[in-house]
């Protein structure tokens, strides 16, 4: 066994903290965030609210844990939808390499790459409405192209490899090739590009929030949070500082869980970073 | 596609013709991207002649207002008016301002452009110097620093650095305005301390970005065979990387920092609106809330075109410096 890199250990440990007060927040919250009590506004950091109070009152560690489902939500089903269109849509170009067909997936992907994804996301947003669901469709589109790539990018090199080969020989389909033989060798690639989106997802949904386009109150988001900090930044800078520690800790932590592991799945860079 | 044997004038011809293969293939991305654009606008809910006049408004007021925007033409003939419009400077009317959209649009990009290109400047400023220090003690604490503090560049939202720096440097030590644009005529001095917090917030995360592609760029550079015969003729590491890495290394740099400038322009987006900067992308943003079809149409569309624009031109340059890609089929 190996032993996980430290890039490994600390992405691990801060995309972990997120996740459990999330799944915590289901079950148990501190104090009740839906009832404003506007006597305990702007109440500094202390024992019994650790990140202090907002300005309608609200425990800013509840707001935290609850507004962590709506980041994790938005960027885990981003992410869903970018895997589940990418994927399939990349190795069906490889199966077709040179094809009118792979050609077509590839100019595609160039496209969706040029239109600057915060506008069209925001176009989306203001088209459909705004809400956590149109933010995932919003962020999820963009996902597509890039998970597309990457496996066409790596289903490329695989088909021309012996194992492949072999299984052509056999008499086994494009289809069922890509199934059985190409999809397991690309996992490794996929896990990591996933966390990478994971990550930009995070941040997507944040940036959507803030400018009003993504989690509509009353739902807690990092992102609103930020934007009702904004105003109240000079008063009390703790409630601009605290979600966006929030935010750049877990992002932090993919990004880091993202190098991590590609070091500890490619073997061909094991070691090959910090010697 | 086509098999490359060599010799000039067939790398000649192959240069030719993948020139207008791009050339093909940057003017269809357009066509089609204009389409995808009119469609997404086009089923957008809410008719901008209604959201002008208001509740209280009169159907056949409505109906005249429609008839004089050209609303109520046809999807097609809306499409090619809009396009032969484009081809020719005239992006139209807008619908909420009654003002020449190439005029605004005009307007905007004295804020927008010289924000990304300050931003751009401050990133690459940051980027190539850490990046190329860090290649250079590759492994050592000042690599750990560099790639520590980048990680950290990268996770941090560019909108939580600017209320910050706000916070910071125009609220508590009131260097600078919170926000706002006083205008290039009341001094080119007053215009640039108004853009300095919104580049800084821009450039962070981009320097971050930047500063690792340098650095594994130069790193990859400095693995090859004729590094090593220049440290093999006695050259420092310091000349090898100035005399003959860098320069190698700085390609995959420069088309990073080609796509950061098409990013900067349309990303800028969210930090205007931190700064209330009357630039392209809070303009898109207001038209969007106000229904001012044509204005998102024609802004967005000028966004794609410099991306695509951008890729076309980092692609023909790609192929003229590397002779290696005139090989391979594209």
């Amino acid at each position: 066994m190996i032993r996980p890199s430290t890039s490994l250990q600390f992405g691990i440990l801060f995309c972990l903290a997120p996740l459990a007060m999330a799944t915590i927040s289901f079950f148990w919250q501190p104090f009740d965030i839906t009832e404003l009590n506007i006597s305990n506004r702007l109440k500094s950091v202390s024992l019994t609210h650790p990140f202090g109070t907002d300005h309608f009152g609200r425990d800013m560690l509840t707001m935290i844990m609850v507004g962590a489902r709506t980041s994790i939500a938005v960027a885990f089903v981003a992410v869903g939808i970018g895997i589940l269109i990418g994927v399939p849509l990349g190795l069906f170009a490889a199966t077709c390499r040179g094809s009118i067909i792979d050609d077509g997936v590839m100019r595609f992907n160039d496209l969706v790459f040029a239109f600057p994804s915060l506008v069209i996301a925001i176009l989306i947003t203001a088209i459909a409405g705004p809400s956590a669901f149109n933010a995932i469709i919003a962020i999820g589109i963009f996902n597509i192209p890039v998970f597309a790539r990457i496996s066409r990018a790596a289903a490329l090199s695989l088909w021309q490899r012996e194992f492949i080969l072999s299984a052509q020989v056999a008499g086994k389909t494009g289809f069922r090739i890509s199934i059985e033989h190409i999809l397991p060798n690309l996992m490794h690639i996929l896990i990591v590009q996933a966390t990478i989106q994971f990550s930009l997802g995070i941040l997507a949904e944040a940036g959507l929030s803030y400018i009003g386009l993504g989690a509509q109150p009353p739902t807690p988001s990092w992102g609103r949070m930020l934007a009702d900090a904004q105003t109240m930044v000079s008063l009390a800078p703790r409630l601009a500082i605290v979600p966006g520690i929030a935010i750049i800790l877990t992002v932090l932590g993919l990004n880091l869980l993202g190098d991590g592991l590609r070091d500890a799945l490619d073997p061909k860079l094991r070691g090959s970073i910090k010697k | 596609m086509s098999p490359i044997c060599g010799g000039h004038n067939l790398t000649g011809i192959f240069m030719i013709n993948y020139f207008f293969r791009r050339l093909f293939t940057f003017v269809l991305s357009l066509a089609l991207a204009s389409i995808v654009i009119f469609s997404l606008v086009e089923i957008a809910p809410g008719d901008p002649a209604s959201f002008m006049l208001g509740i209280n408004a009169q159907a056949d007021t409505i109906a005249a207002l429609r008839a004089e925007l050209g609303l109520d033409q046809p999807k097609i003939s809306r499409y090619l008016a809009w396009i032969s419009g484009m081809l020719t400077g005239d992006f139209g009317i807008s619908y909420t301002y009654r003002t020449n959209v190439t005029e605004m649009v005009g307007d905007r990009l004295w804020v927008s452009l010289p924000l990304a290109l300050y931003a751009l400047l401050l990133s690459t400023v940051i980027a190539l110097p850490t990046g190329i220090y860090a290649a250079a003690k590759r492994g050592k604490a000042g690599d750990f620093t560099v790639i520590s503090a980048t990680q950290i560049g990268i996770a941090i939202p560019n909108f939580w650095f600017a209320i910050i720096l706000v916070g910071i440097f125009a609220i508590k030590l009131q260097w600078f305005s919170a926000g706002g644009f006083s205008g290039w005529q009341n001094g080119v001095l007053n215009g640039i301390a108004s853009l300095t917090l919104p580049a800084i917030a821009l450039a962070l995360p981009q320097a971050a970005i930047l500063s690792r592609i340098m650095r594994s760029a130069l790193i990859e550079t400095l693995g090859e065979d004729y590094i090593r015969t220049a440290r093999a003729k006695g050259l420092s590491s310091w000349q090898t990387i100035w005399a003959h890495a860098l320069r190698n290394a700085l390609i995959p740099v420069l088309t990073i920092i080609g796509l950061q400038f098409s990013f900067l322009l349309a990303g800028a987006i969210i930090i205007e609106q931190v700064f209330y900067l009357p630039g392209l992308g809070r303009l898109v943003f207001q038209a969007i809330t106000q229904r001012d079809l044509i204005v998102v149409e024609s802004v967005v569309m000028l966004l794609v075109f410099a991306v695509i624009l951008v890729n076309f031109i980092v692609d023909i340059a790609y192929m003229l410096v590397d002779p290696r890609l005139r090989q391979d089929s594209i």
